[in-house]
């Protein structure tokens, strides 16, 4: 019988949040149209070393396998990206996986995204229709317009524009271009245009937009082609009319 | 303003880099270029400058408090990044680290040259065609004020396209991808009068 063909992983490991982090080696047999998971789920089976040694499986996150959820954003030979769609096939060999250390993390390639949750709640990032009576319909949103805001849209809060971008570090409290782009989306949607002031206003404090140094890795890493530097710089355009109107004064400052 | 200090310092940082500082490097390049007509040709146009009435309100406000302001806030921007040009090793990445490490480049530089000419010119030195021949009569000094002068006007070029972007001017990645090209051939034109103009001295 041929010899079983196999693919080698060279996996970064810490086992609590504040361990010192560690190289793990396993080899896996091949299966042709292998993701990245499914190695992942064969490491978890028999969680055994390329030396032969016992080893704990290696924890990671995943929930929808179609590039939606963005949990399972990792190291994958360096770039930042999803995990499920991430094809054995049309990777270099040896495949290093490492956790996104730009985010605190849990274990293995667990990573811990609270803040980038928190920075949505910061901008917020939603759509206020609550009253105490039936507000009725909002006004209607052109279909053209609806279609450009379904891109801004695809954002999923995976993590990998703020692990490609240079100004979020621990040095800074840089916020990242994800929640700047829920802004620009909600800003342009015609019942959240309601509250485009107050967003404005919180992307102008601390950690917000001023922070972008333009070095413009996020729009070539994010894993759905959201315009996030289009986005950051029609921003400084609105944050620019904000400021003159919040320091001069204006009836549409609201 | 409270609590909006820091849209208002970064905003403030990327003005004051483009007005007056931007310009100020424009016109001091422009002066020494005299200097390729000659040591008088670029004396008159030296004096002309001393002649500014109240010349040293006119210096602090328009240069001093400016470029301090810009230099400190800078270096505070610059070691808040976290370079990544490994594994990012695109266009715009680059530019990003050259920005900080020729603003870091630039405060040594500066301070190196206004020590050796403003404040001496304070303690008595006259500023004339033989004191920059004198200075870089030194190939060495020669060789850091090339340096100092193409990283100030790298700065200023790749300074005024974040300008652009950071207020919001041009938003479309096409009017981006132009403005590199309007800002690589300022940097060229700059460069070229700039250090044409320390060669002058040079000979």
């Amino acid at each position: 019988m041929a010899e079983q063909k196999t693919v080698k992983f060279i996996i970064e490991r810490q086992d609590t949040p504040d361990s010192t982090p560690y190289q793990e080696t396993f080899e896996i047999p091949y299966r042709p149209n292998m993701n990245v998971i499914s190695a992942l789920m064969e490491i978890q089976r028999n969680p055994v070393t390329a030396d032969g040694k016992k080893t704990s499986p290696v924890a990671w996150e995943m929930n929808c396998l179609e590039e939606v959820c963005g949990a399972c954003s990792m190291v994958i030979n360096g770039k930042p990206r999803q995990a499920c769609s991430t094809m054995v096939d049309k990777l270099e060999h040896p495949i290093r996986l490492a956790p996104m250390r730009t985010f605190p993390v849990v274990r293995d390639l667990v990573i811990d995204r609270s803040r980038m949750f928190d920075s949505l709640k910061k901008v917020k990032a939603w759509i206020p229709i609550d009253g105490t009576y039936d507000l009725g319909p909002g006004p209607r949103m052109p279909e053209n317009k609806r279609q450009w805001a379904y891109e801004l849209s695809k954002c999923m809060t995976c993590g990998v524009c703020l692990e490609a971008c240079p100004n979020v570090n621990a040095n800074s409290n840089f916020m990242g271009p994800a929640p700047l782009s829920q802004v620009r989306l909600f800003n342009s949607h015609p019942t959240g245009a309601m509250n485009k002031a107050e967003r404005l206003n919180a992307i102008m404090g601390d950690g917000g937009l001023a922070n972008c140094g333009n070095s413009q890795n996020c729009v070539q890493a994010c894993p759905k082609g959201i315009p996030l530097t289009t986005s950051i710089a029609a921003l400084n355009r609105e944050a620019t009319v904000q400021m003159f109107r919040d320091f001069f004064g204006s009836d549409y400052s609201y | 303003m409270a609590g909006n200090r820091e849209f208002f310092n970064r905003r403030l940082h990327s003005l004051f880099g483009v007005i007056p500082i931007g310009i100020f490097l424009i016109v001091h390049l422009t002066i020494n270029y005299q200097a390729t007509k000659g040591a008088e040709a670029y004396n008159a146009a030296a004096g002309l400058m001393e002649k500014i009435p109240f010349l040293l309100a006119v210096e602090t406000l328009v240069i001093y408090i400016p470029i301090l302001f810009h230099a400190i806030y800078g270096v505070y921007i610059s070691f808040t990044a976290r370079p990544n040009n490994i594994r990012f090793s695109t266009f715009r990445n680059w530019m990003f680290l050259l920005q900080r490490i020729t603003g870091v480049f630039l405060i040594i530089f500066i301070a190196w040259h206004v020590w050796e000419t403003r404040i001496a010119k304070a303690l008595g030195a006259e500023v004339n065609f033989d004191m920059m021949a004198n200075i870089v009569d030194n190939p060495a000094m020669l060789a850091f004020y090339i340096v100092g002068i193409v990283s100030a006007t790298f700065h200023l070029s790749n300074g005024l396209w974040s300008f652009f972007v950071s207020w919001g001017i041009t938003v479309s990645p096409r009017s981006q991808r132009v403005l590199t090209t309007v800002t690589l051939l300022i940097f060229v034109a700059v460069t070229f009068i700039g250090v044409r103009a320390i060669l002058a001295f040079a000979v």
